[in-house]
C-alpha cells in the first residue's frame, strides 16, 4: 500500500516534469531563447515540488496517524480493563496488533480479538488516509507550480535553491548524528563518574577491573573499575602490531615505489591492498586458531610458558592487518615526492640508496608519520582480533606471552553479557569515550602533519 | 651589462682538447625517434650552447651526456659518447661515478628539503670528498661564493633551502652541483625561471666556471647563447643542423634553417 503511494508520487512527479517542460515551450511558442530558464528547469521545478511534498506528507501523516491510533487503542484497553498494569497493557496492545496482521500472539482472548478488529479497522483508515493525502498533496504542489510557469519565471534559480536545500538537509543529518553520538558518550561517561562519586583517578589508574561485581547490590564499586590493565593491554598489543607493521609496510612501500618494475607494481600493489579487504573477523580466528597455538608450541619448545591466548599472537596478526594501510599510504606519499628531487640527487652522482635515504624519505617523512598514526588509531580501535586471540582476563602485565585484555574487548564483554544494559552501559560508555578521545587525538595529529606536508609541495 | 658580456664572449677559443665526443647518437622514447644520428664534440674550458625550437631534442641530448636518461624506463640510447676517450655507455661504467664527473643543473630549481648548508654538503659527503667538518665548511662556503649567493645566505645556512626565492634556489642548485667538483657541468635552461638580474648573475657565473670546467648549456634565448657561449649547436627535429663557433653561427650561418631560426622566422 505504502509502496503504491511512493510509486504514484514518483509517477506524478514525472508527469509534472513532462507537463512543465511542455508548458514552458508552449508559453513562448517554441522560441526557446526568450525563456528565462531552459524548459527542463521548468519541468524540474514542478516535479521536485511534487516529489518533496508527496514524500514529506506520506512520512509525516503516516507517523502522526500511527501515534494517534496507538493512543486510541490504548484508551480502549484501559476502558475494558481499568486495573491493568502499564506493561501488561502494552503486551495486550502488541498482541492485538499481531492478531490483526495475522501473526502469532502470546495469548488470544476476547479482549484481544475485539481490539484486533478495531486495530485492523483504524490501521486500514490510516493507510488509505495517508496514501490519499500524500498523493493529493503531490498533485496539488505539482499543479500549483505548473501554473506559475511562464516566460519570465525564474525556474532555474528556484530549482537550484531547492536542490541546495535538500543537500544541506543531508549534511545536517550527518553532522547531527555525529554530535548525538558524542553527546551520548559524554553524558553516559558523566553518569558513570557520578556513580563512582567523581573518583575518576580510580578509573584511569586503578588496577582491578571487575565493574559488574557489585551489580546484585545495585552499586558500582569505585575500587573495582580500575581500567589500567585494559589500557596497558591495549597499549602493548598496539606496540607489538606497530613493530610488525611499520617496518614491513614501510619497506614494502619503498620497494613498490622506487625499485619494483612497473609490471611488478601493477599486480603487487593490488595484492597488498587485498589484505586490507579481509574482514577482521577472519584475521581474528586466524590469530586464535593458527598463530596462537603455533607461538605457544614454539615457546614451549624453547622452555617458555606461553598462554594459549597471548598478546603476542593478537599483536602480530593485528600488525599484518595494518601492513596494507601503512604501505599503501606511504607508497602514495613517496610517489608524491617530485621526480625533480630524485633527478637532482642522481645528477650529483648519488646512488639509489643514498637518494632514497637522504632525499626521498626526509621529504616524505610527514606523510609517513601520518600513515603510521592512522595505523595506530586502527590498532587501538580494533576489536575482533583481540576478542578472539588476546584473552578476557584483566591482568596487569608487561609480558607479551601472557593473556591480556583490551578496552575494546571489555566493551564487547559488557554489552554482550546478560547483565541489564543500564548497569553495563556506564563502564562501557566510559571506555568507549576514552577510546574515542585517543583515536580522535591521533587522527587530528595525523591530519595536521599531512596538511603541513601539503603546504610544502604544492 | 651587454657590453661586458659581449666582451666575455669575444675571448677567443684557442686550440682546446675535446672533453666529450659523440658519434652517431640516436635516442628513442619507446617508438619515438627523438635524436637522429647526432655527432658533436664538446671542448674543454668552453661554454657550448644548444639552441633550437621546443621539442627539438636538445634537452634529451644533454641528458644523454651524463646518462640521466637511464632513469626513464622507455628511453633507449645507441651510438658512442666518449668522455676523455672512454665510452660512457660501456658496461663497465657506473652511471653514479659518471654523474659525479658530469654534473647537471635542471630547468626548475630543485633544492632538497634540507638546510642550505646540507644541500651543498650533500655531494661532497656522499662522495667522501672531505676529510672533516672544517674541510666541509670550506667547500660549502667556496661553492656558495662561486655561485654568487654566499652573501645572501651566509647568516642563515641552517634555514631550509626550499624557503629561498626562485633565483636564489637556482644558484643554490648550481652551488650544489659545483661542490661535487665535476669536470663537466650540464645546464638545462638554468635561467628560464629567473628574472633578468638573477639571469645576469648566473651568466657571469657560467663564464667564470669556464676556467675550470667544460660547460654545456641548453637555452631558449638566442641572446643568452650569444652572450655566454663560444660554441653553439642548432638542433632541429632531433638533428644537429649546424654546429660551430658562436660568432660565426650567429653572424654567418651556413644553413638556411639556422638563418630562419636566429632571425625569428620560425620556432
Amino acid at each position: 500500500m505504502l509502496s503504491f503511494a511512493v510509486l504514484m508520487i514518483f509517477a506524478s512527479s514525472l508527469v509534472f516534469f513532462i507537463a512543465g517542460r511542455a508548458k514552458a515551450v508552449q508559453s513562448v511558442n517554441g522560441a526557446y531563447a526568450t525563456l528565462h530558464s531552459r524548459p527542463s528547469y521548468h519541468g524540474m521545478y514542478s516535479s521536485l515540488w511534487a516529489l518533496l511534498v508527496g514524500m514529506l506528507l506520506l512520512l509525516v501523516v503516516s507517523v502522526v496517524w500511527s501515534n494517534l491510533n496507538d493512543r486510541v487503542l490504548m484508551g480502549a484497553v484501559l476502558d475494558a480493563a481499568p486495573d491493568i498494569s502499564k506493561i501488561d497493557a502494552e503486551l495486550v496492545l502488541s498482541d492485538a496488533k499481531s492478531i490483526a496482521q495475522g501473526n502469532i500472539a502470546s495469548k488470544t482472548d476476547a479482549l484481544r480479538s475485539t481490539l484486533a478488529q478495531q486495530a485492523s479497522a483504524i490501521e486500514g483508515q490510516r493507510l488509505w488516509g495517508s496514501v490519499i493525502i500524500s498523493i493529493l498533496g503531490a498533485l496539488f504542489a505539482g499543479l500549483l507550480t505548473n501554473r506559475q510557469i511562464d516566460r519570465d519565471f525564474r525556474a532555474r534559480n528556484r530549482s537550484e535553491k531547492l536542490v541546495t536545500g535538500v543537500l544541506m538537509v543531508c549534511a545536517i543529518i550527518a553532522i547531527l548524528t555525529t554530535i548525538g553520538i558524542v553527546l551520548s558518550l559524554i553524558f553516559e561517561t558523566l553518569r558513570f563518574f557520578n556513580q563512582i562519586e567523581w573518583q575518576w583517578w580510580k578509573f584511569l589508574f586503578g588496577t582491578t577491573w571487575s565493574p559488574l561485581s557489585g551489580v546484585h547490590d545495585g552499586v558500582l564499586d569505585a575500587d573495582k573499575v580500575g581500567a589500567a590493565p585494559l589500557f596497558v593491554g591495549t597499549f602493548m598489543i598496539t606496540i607489538i602490531a606497530m613493530i610488525v607493521a611499520v617496518p614491513i609496510g614501510l619497506f614494502a612501500a619503498i620497494y613498490l615505489s622506487d625499485f619494483a618494475s612497473p609490471r611488478v607494481r601493477l599486480w603487487a600493489k593490488p595484492m597488498l591492498e587485498i589484505l586490507a579487504g579481509i574482514p577482521t573477523v577472519v584475521y581474528g580466528f586466524f590469530a586464535a586458531i593458527t598463530v596462537a597455538p603455533y607461538i605457544r608450541g614454539f615457546g614451549e619448545s624453547i622452555g617458555l610458558s606461553v598462554a594459549s591466548e597471548s598478546a603476542l599472537a593478537a599483536g602480530v596478526v593485528m600488525g599484518i592487518m595494518i601492513i596494507p594501510f601503512i604501505s599503501s599510504l606511504s607508497d602514495d606519499v613517496i610517489n608524491a615526492v617530485p621526480q625533480s628531487l630524485r633527478d637532482g640527487s642522481y645528477g650529483l652522482g648519488a646512488t639509489k640508496a643514498e637518494t632514497i635515504r637522504q632525499v626521498v624519505l626526509p621529504a616524505a617523512l610527514p606523510g609517513i608519520v601520518s600513515a603510521i598514526l592512522l595505523g595506530v588509531s586502527r590498532a587501538v580501535g580494533e576489536t575482533m582480533i583481540v576478542v578472539m586471540a588476546a584473552g578476557q582476563g584483566a591482568n596487569l602485565t608487561a609480558n607479551p606471552l601472557e593473556a591480556v585484555t583490551t578496552v575494546t574487548v571489555q566493551i564487547v564483554m559488557l554489552i554482550t553479557g546478560d547483565t541489564e544494559a543500564s548497569t553495563a552501559a556506564g563502564p562501557a560508555f566510559t571506555l568507549g569515550f576514552t577510546l574515542f578521545c585517543v583515536t580522535l587525538g591521533l587522527n587530528v595529529i595525523a591530519l595536521k602533519v599531512v596538511r603541513k606536508y601539503r603546504e610544502q609541495y604544492d | 651589462m651587454n657590453m661586458t658580456n659581449a666582451a666575455i664572449a669575444e675571448k677567443g677559443v684557442g686550440a682546446l682538447d675535446v672533453k666529450i665526443s659523440s658519434k652517431g647518437v640516436d635516442v628513442y622514447y619507446a617508438d619515438n625517434h627523438a635524436i637522429k644520428n647526432v655527432s658533436l664534440d664538446v671542448l674543454d674550458h668552453t661554454v657550448t650552447a644548444f639552441i633550437g625550437p621546443s621539442g627539438c631534442g636538445k634537452s634529451t641530448f644533454l641528458r644523454c651526456l651524463n646518462r640521466m636518461n637511464d632513469t626513464i624506463d622507455i628511453c633507449r640510447v645507441t651510438g658512442d659518447i666518449l668522455l676523455d676517450g672512454d665510452d660512457i655507455y660501456a658496461k663497465s661504467v657506473d652511471p653514479v661515478q659518471l654523474r659525479a664527473k658530469v654534473g647537471i643543473v635542471f630547468q626548475k630549481p630543485n633544492p632538497f628539503p634540507k638546510s642550505i648548508y646540507d644541500n651543498v654538503a650533500y655531494g661532497p659527503k656522499i662522495h667522501g670528498l672531505v676529510a672533516d667538518k672544517a674541510d666541509l665548511d670550506e667547500v660549502v662556503e667556496k661553492s656558495l661564493r662561486r655561485a654568487a649567493i654566499w652573501n645572501e645566505v651566509k647568516d642563515r645556512l641552517d634555514s631550509p633551502g626550499t624557503g629561498l626565492s626562485g633565483g636564489q634556489q637556482q644558484r643554490l642548485c648550481i652551488a650544489r652541483a659545483i661542490a661535487t667538483a665535476p669536470q663537466v657541468l650540464l645546464m638545462d635552461e638554468p635561467c628560464s625561471a629567473l628574472d633578468p638580474i638573477a639571469t645576469a648573475q648566473i651568466e657571469e657565473l657560467i663564464d667564470e666556471l669556464r676556467s675550470n670546467y667544460s660547460v654545456v648549456i641548453v637555452t631558449h634565448s638566442m641572446q643568452q647563447a650569444a652572450r655566454v657561449s663560444q660554441k653553439t649547436a642548432f638542433f632541429h627535429l632531433g638533428e644537429v643542423v649546424e654546429y660551430g663557433d658562436t660568432n660565426t653561427l650567429f653572424t654567418n650561418p651556413e644553413d638556411k634553417r639556422t638563418q630562419d631560426y636566429i632571425t625569428g622566422r620560425f620556432g
